[in-house]
């Protein structure tokens, strides 16, 4: 930890104005892997024409600089990964969440995840692909042996490479922020020896895959900064600006935590950019340019990348699936399969006489249909409330012939469809008939059922008592463009306003009881506060009414419909409605048993058991190297107790440590604890379940920070030589301490190998880590 | 508003008008002149005149268009119903819960009682008539807080801009807004909280520009107000947590600024530092917890709030069943006993004869937890293998001990509590809790083993001391209330279940209420008294807990806070039928659009402002004034418009619209400062200064007249509409419902 270098170039979150000539030779990190050594710059022609006689006459030599090092941690890092990662040959952890899209992804079907966008599924489901899954496997429990069918190996591939791959890149973001090759290996090493990194990296999960793109995401951007002072609008400058933007939009591809990390570097664009602003060296047409470059590059791309993932998921996922119902009905037509079979070829325009069937827009509850049957609601309630005793008008969650209404003129009395057909506009008045019944669609100043503020809709039955039908409906096109706008089979959005009471026809997300069979209640809202799904309808299955009579038209009700015209949503119609559903699908709030709260993470007071061999005490354990997860907590408190330190100081005006040390020090504290305080703090903040490795990003960048605080130590508050040294050997021993503790619980990182009860009851460092002891 | 100065026609303006004098480049002397009198400590003799006069105008104004028609309508108006009751309820001093801190309802009932309301209207709910009860007293005070916001916003804008013109514009905007009349007029806690915000605002700004005195009288005033006017914002709704924040981050930039001036000593900082610390962090905590103090001290008789707090608290109750009363201390089996849940605001332990639903678990008897005290809580305590008559006095007294396994019979339906691997009705992965089984004979899945927290095997149970937890035998789940309010079928009370993660939250644990049994001796419960702190601690919980479970239902349209600045949809006060007397609370919209434009006016001008001053660019003295006030000014009233309007995005509970108002004064206030600004730069560019004079009061004048013409036209919102909705033609607001979605 003592060999820092003295003149390193400045990597500065402050302004960098007063400190013009700082000379280039010194700063460029030596040797990277595989860099060419650049040829010294063209002499005069005739000096020219010398040394191209004197490469004829010497051997052609290409000097190649390999870093030993970082080869080195990159062989064990993969080794550390890689080795045995097809067992155990079971389904560990979430491998059974996942599993299921990959399985989903092989047979092209359809489906919504809540939890994030699908990049990361994706990414998986290409391991399945290359290794030619045909998705056929049951991801039902944790711990089902996998059939043969099934390439392990290959499904955790991708999560394991990117895994390993951040051992080198630990590395070399150290350097980048010009700290010394000791840090840097420092920081590969301890990377290296995380077990819960290690654990996370070796099964099909996203955390390792996010984690190598926002640590992408970061190196980049230090490359791209580092080249900025020098070779602005260069190759390489484009190429690490292009790929910040590139990993970040991966990194929130994967999972929406990345957007902290997006957030961050935004944030540090936006301030290295406003001390350019106040640079005098550049003019004001090259910011502009470097303005433009940033914004294609950190906004443009990402956002790009961002809607070419969903594209890819909805180019690829072209069947009907399990969560269709959650969509729309335009969405679903979309799909082959399942709507798109019935709605194949209807007619599009709703005119009078049109048969249709009424889908809620809301889907919740539950799907489901306007639905009438001959049953009428009960003379009087369990609360003692009266009815109207009329026919029961309800919402029903499957396809049944009693879900068929018909379109009617109100002046006139046929119910087929003439001929040429009278479209239906918005602001039109029908009626609306049940198909079954014939009884006309009702409602009026009698409470509802269940919530009572609302008005009961029935069927009209006629007892002649002084209670007249009340049956026109104001059919409003709630997504029309104009306002002759014509109501459409599907993509119509309609609410049904009634014309006598104003009142709004409305699903009220409340079951009946009993004798209305469990169907949700339908109720007409008067009290219509603005725009709301549960009040908008759409026509899911649609044909022209043909039958006058009732018998006949019974029949024609009863068979399937038939007609051709063929819908397609646009991909941005498609995306819109897909990310909304992401973002606001709510899964019921689950309890976990080895769910925690953010603040057992930094102490690390849980674990999570990811597999039990059946039979012997072989398990996998998500749990981290208790060594490291303590140092990086001091370290992040030294950090932060010294900055202010410093800061109050430097206040004063008195400085302690000199002004390079010190732009050091912040800049590599902004990103390393920054990263930590961005990938943290936000859970506080967060209603779900929680686990352990939701903090694994933010432990990554607080690992970081621990060498650079070692260095600092080592270099600024130890001077003297016997301090020095014996620092160095403290930071030997703990060195050898993480190593020791990572041998001690390679057994449940790695599942290997099995051991005995008493052996895992020592492990249990903690009363509140849950190890699983078979019982005799 | 103009500096008066002889000979204003001429074209050469002499260097001694308005005390302007000062070097600068000549070229920039005439042409970039600014009109209203750029900000200087020494304003021109007439503005200064004219600042009183302005003030008493403006609090005219204000004070008449908040007293306006005050007493209609003589009814109930929309939450009249709680904050009225919650009035009474402290001429009353029965205790009673609610999400706010008390101080909002505390002044309230105060000035009901100065008035002479005797606290007798029961405010049941919307609508009812006040009849022969004096309601005004409460009403006018509410108002007269309302009223205040006016000068308080002028002088605050005065104070950070300089300018009259601007912080007339702001009076302006917020006297001539329906909204703030509106919500003024009412007993509600808003006036009074927003009185805090801005006094506390007022007074740092205050206190800001005496930075040059520090120590000095007025500086300590400014200072200790401010402290004592966060503990009123903070007292009156925990809203008022944005306005503190404000503050603090003030005071952290400001104090961050003093160690950075090197002719301080560290001593001289020190003082600052502790001056602060005192005026803004005692202080108010200490007026904070008076306020509580005053509270429960008032409050003493039992009401209904009583089943929101602890066992021990209750007993502190005047007339609550746990005050001064004496209950056996120790459990024996034949007791009868209520549990209560140890979650704040936990329920007790509850049965009765209905059934669970067909599809939810198992058609037997529901178990919930129910806030409030009643016969079914009751539960006889039984040993799980035998059924001797317990209260034969032959059989010997045999007390609970720790690790016993116990039987709870229903007292009402003779019923076990009883659990079996049925998912539990809201939370599918704990198991379902029922009351089975006939005259208490069920079977094995009725037994529980009791254990309290922290004791060995075989000890005695304490009667609301001991914390219990019930560990079905059967399964090994855990008795415990999830905190989810059941549906309709379970009478909206709380759902019980018995959870399988054994994990020792409050939620699982219970303590013995109520306790009777003859045969025990009696021992007094005042051992129980709860110290200040923990009351203090329990209620903060208790109103934490209330405030996060207001959560909005599945289709229910609900108000998000992206409706607020657009003026999306109001709040319907009073009033809904054709012949009702309507009220409206709806902001003046063309203000509205105004301020929202200029936020983002704002944020333009400031970010060129930033950059200009960035690049080094030279700038007039007049412009260097100019982007002080946009900068520093305009920065501070932003930051106030962000902290109260950013966390509702956040926030999970129900939303309304009169949420948005706090944030919407701040947004008043920038809209005086930015649009002065604007014109006053503006008006730079025209030479000679007459015209640029002329053009920079046309447009302040086109604003204030576009102002009250609008309130001309929408003041019915507020002052009440009678007869036809808008829709109708003939309705005096027809061609005014500008907005589909809002309900006139």
């Amino acid at each position: 930890m003592t060999c820092g270098r003295a003149g390193g170039r400045v990597w500065a979150l402050s302004s960098p104005q007063g400190r013009g000539s700082w000379s280039r030779s010194l700063c460029l990190p030596r040797g990277t892997a595989g860099s060419v050594v650049p040829l010294p710059p063209s002499p005069p022609f005739g000096e020219t024409f010398d040394r191209m006689l004197g490469i004829v006459k010497k051997p052609f030599v290409v000097a190649v600089e390999i870093n030993i090092s970082l080869v080195a941690v990159t062989v064990m890092g993969l080794m550390s990964r890689l080795w045995g990662l097809s067992y155990p040959r079971a389904v560990v952890f979430d491998e059974v969440y996942y599993g299921q899209f990959v399985s989903l992804y092989m047979k092209r079907i359809f489906f919504v995840d809540d939890s994030g966008p699908p990049f990361g599924h994706m990414l998986l489901a290409l391991g399945g692909y290359l290794g030619g899954f045909d998705g056929n496997f049951l991801w039902n429990r944790i711990g089902a042996e996998y059939s043969m069918n099934v390439p392990v190996w290959s499904l955790r591939l991708l999560p394991a490479l990117a895994g390993a791959l951040c051992v080198p890149l630990a590395y070399q973001i150290l350097i980048e922020l010009h700290f010394s090759h000791c840090a840097a290996l420092g920081a590969a090493l301890l990377i290296l020896l995380e077990n819960s990194l290690v654990t996370q990296s070796r099964f099909m999960l996203l955390e390792s895959i996010l984690i190598f793109f926002i640590l992408l995401a970061v190196l980049s951007y230090l490359k791209f900064y580092n080249l900025q002072r020098h070779s602005s609008f260069s190759g390489s400058w484009w190429f690490w600006l292009l790929l910040t933007g590139v990993a970040c939009s991966c990194a929130v591809g994967v999972k929406y935590m990345g957007l902290f990390t997006y957030m961050l570097l935004l944030a540090v664009t936006g301030l290295h950019f406003w001390h350019m602003i106040g640079d005098q060296n550049f003019s004001n047409v090259s910011l502009v340019y470097h303005f433009l470059a940033r914004g294609l590059a950190l906004i443009l791309i990402p956002v790009t990348m961002y809607l070419s993932f969903f594209y890819v998921h909805l180019t690829l996922l072209y069947r009907s699936g399990p969560h269709d119902q959650i969509m729309t009905s335009a969405f679903q037509a979309s799909l082959e399969g399942g709507l798109a079979r019935i709605t194949q070829g209807q007619p599009l325009e709703v005119a009078y006489g049109s048969q249709i069937t009424l889908r809620n827009v809301l889907g919740k509850p539950v799907q489901c249909w306007l639905h009438s049957h001959t049953n009428t609601y009960p003379i009087r309630y369990e609360n003692g409330r009266g009815s109207s005793h009329q026919q029961q008008v309800t919402c029903y969650p499957f396809k049944d012939v009693n879900n068929w209404w018909i379109v009617k003129d109100p002046g006139m009395q046929q119910l087929v469809v003439s001929n040429p057909p009278r479209p239906v506009r918005h602001g039109h008045i029908v009626q609306l008939v049940h198909g079954i019944t014939t009884r006309y669609l009702n409602t009026h100043d009698v409470a509802a059922p269940i919530s009572p503020h609302s008005q009961e809709v029935s069927c009209y039955i006629d007892y002649n008592i002084s209670m007249p039908a009340q049956n026109l409906w104001r059919v409003e096109i709630v997504n029309r463009e104009s306002d002759t706008d014509l109501w459409k089979t599907i993509l119509s959005e309609v609410r049904f306003v009634h014309v006598n009471t104003s009142a709004v026809l409305k699903l009220s997300g409340a079951s009946l009881p009993e004798w209305g069979y469990r169907q949700l209640e339908v109720v007409g809202e008067k009290l219509s506060k603005g725009y709301h799904q549960s009040m908008v309808w759409n026509v899911e299955e649609h044909r022209y009414g043909k039958s006058q009579g009732q018998k006949d038209r019974e029949v024609e009700l009863h068979s399937p419909t038939q007609m051709d015209i063929s819908k397609n949503l646009s991909f941005m119609a498609k995306f819109t409605e897909l990310q909304w559903k992401i973002l606001t699908l709510k899964n019921e709030e689950t309890e976990h048993k080895y769910s925690s709260s953010p603040l057992d993470w930094i102490t690390m007071d849980t674990n999570i058991a990811y597999w039990l061999h059946p039979t012997s005490g072989a398990q996998i354990h998500l749990l981290g190297n208790v060594v490291t997860w303590a140092s990086a907590d001091v370290a992040a408190l030294i950090y932060t107790s010294l900055s202010l330190w410093y800061l109050v100081r430097r206040q004063r005006k008195i400085y302690d440590i000199p002004e390079d040390a010190w732009q050091l020090w912040v800049s590599a504290g902004g990103i390393c604890l920054g990263g930590w305080a961005v990938n943290y703090l936000p859970f506080f903040l967060m209603e779900k379940t929680l686990f352990l490795y939701h903090y694994l990003p933010a432990l990554t960048f607080q690992i970081l920070l621990i060498p650079i605080v070692l260095q600092h130590l080592g270099n600024h508050l130890c001077r003297p030589p016997l301090l020095k040294s014996m620092f160095s050997a403290l930071v030997i021993a703990w060195f050898s301490s993480i190593y020791l503790v990572y041998c001690t619980f390679s057994p449940v990182t790695y599942g290997e190998p099995s051991l005995s009860v008493p052996e895992l009851k020592d492990l249990r460092w903690k009363d509140s880590w849950n190890i699983l002891i078979r019982k005799q | 508003m103009r500096r008066a100065r002889p000979g204003a026609g001429a074209l050469r303006m002499p260097a001694a008008g308005g005390g302007q004098a000062r070097p600068g480049p000549p070229r920039h002397r005439e042409s970039r002149r600014l009109p209203g009198g750029p900000a200087r400590p020494a304003a021109p003799p007439a503005q200064a005149a004219a600042r009183p006069a302005a003030l008493a105008f403006v609090t005219l104004l204000s004070f008449a268009s908040r007293f306006h028609r005050l007493p209609e309508p003589p009814h109930v108006c929309w939450d009249e119903t709680h904050f009225g009751k919650m009035g009474s309820y402290y001429i009353n001093r029965t205790f009673f819960f609610d999400v706010h801190p008390p101080l909002g309802k505390m002044l309230i009932g105060l000035a009901g009682y100065l008035s002479g309301y005797d606290g007798t209207f029961p405010f049941q709910k919307p609508g009812d008539r006040y009849e022969q009860h004096s309601y005004i007293g409460m009403r006018g005070f509410c108002a007269f807080l309302g009223s205040c916001l006016v000068p308080f916003a002028y002088l605050t804008v005065l104070e950070l801009s300089k300018s009259l013109p601007a912080a007339l514009l702001t009076a302006f905007i917020l006297i001539f807004d329906t909204g703030c009349i509106t919500l003024s007029q009412y007993i509600l806690l808003d006036p009074i909280l927003m009185f805090f915000l801005m006094a506390a605002v007022l007074s740092m700004v205050k206190c800001n520009s005496c930075a040059d005195r520090p120590f000095s009288a007025s500086w300590w005033f400014w200072l200790s107000l401010t402290g004592v006017n966060l503990a009123g914002a903070m007292g009156v709704k925990f809203v008022g947590l944005f306005v503190v924040l404000l503050v603090g981050l003030n005071t952290i930039y400001d104090l961050w600024n003093l160690l950075g001036n090197l002719s301080l000593s560290l001593v001289t900082f020190g003082k600052h530092l502790l001056a602060r610390a005192l005026c803004l962090i005692v202080l108010p905590l200490a007026l904070y917890m008076a306020m509580f103090a005053v509270h429960f001290t008032v409050l003493n008789k039992s009401g209904p709030g009583d089943g929101f707090f602890s066992s021990a608290f209750q007993s502190q109750l005047v007339g609550n069943n746990l005050h001064n009363v004496s209950v056996p201390e120790h459990l024996a089996y034949g007791s009868v006993v209520t549990m209560k849940n140890l979650r704040m605001a936990g329920g007790y332990l509850h049965s009765h004869w209905h059934l669970y639903p067909e599809g939810v678990g198992a058609r037997q008897q529901q178990v919930t937890a129910y806030l409030h005290k009643d016969l079914n809580n009751l539960w006889i305590i039984k040993k799980h293998d035998s059924d001797t008559d317990l209260s034969n006095p032959a059989v010997p007294v045999e007390f609970v001990r720790h690790g016993d396994i116990i039987r709870l019979e229903h007292k009402e339906t003779s019923r076990n509590l009883h659990s079996h691997q049925h998912e539990a009705p809201l939370t599918r992965k704990h198991f379902q809790v029922t009351g089975y089984g006939i005259n208490g004979t069920g079977d094995s899945n009725d037994f529980w083993r009791i254990e309290v927290v922290g004791r060995k095997a075989g000890k005695l149970i304490k009667v609301l001391r001991s914390q219990v937890r019930l560990t079905h035998v059967a399964t090994g789940c855990i008795l415990g209330s999830s905190g989810k309010t059941l549906p309709k079928w379970g009478w909206e009370q709380v759902e019980v279940t018995c959870t399988p993660y054994l994990k020792d939250t409050p939620n699982s644990l219970w303590n013995f209420e109520d306790h009777i049994n003859p045969r025990l001796p009696n021992i007094s419960l005042d051992v129980l008294k709860p110290s200040f702190a923990e009351i203090l601690l329990e209620s903060h919980m208790v109103m934490i807990r209330g405030n996060s479970g207001l959560k909005p239902k599945d289709n229910e349209v609900t108000s998000k806070p992206w409706h607020w600045p657009i003026n999306y949809q109001g709040l319907r006060f009073s009033g809904v039928n054709e012949t009702d007397y309507r009220v409206y609370l709806l902001g003046n919209p063309v203000i509205w659009w105004l301020n929202l434009v200029t936020i983002g006016l704002y944020l333009l001008i400031a970010v060129s402002t930033a950059v200009t001053l960035k690049r080094g660019v030279q700038l007039t003295s007049e412009h260097k004034e100019l982007s002080r006030v946009v900068l520093h000014g305009g920065g501070q009233i932003m930051l106030g418009w962000l902290l109260h309007y950013l966390p509702f995005f956040m926030m999970g509970r129900v939303l309304y619209f009169h949420h948005y108002f706090p944030a919407m004064l701040f947004s008043s206030m920038l809209t005086g400062i930015t649009w002065d600004t604007l014109l006053k730069f503006c008006a730079g560019f025209f030479s000679p200064s007459t015209i640029s004079r002329k053009v920079y009061g046309g447009g302040f004048l086109a604003l204030v007249l576009l102002i009250v013409y609008s309130f001309y036209l929408f003041h019915p919102l507020s002052y009440g509409m009678i007869g036809p909705m808008a829709s109708d033609p003939n309705s005096p607001m027809a061609g005014l419902r500008w907005m589909d979605s809002w309900e006139f």
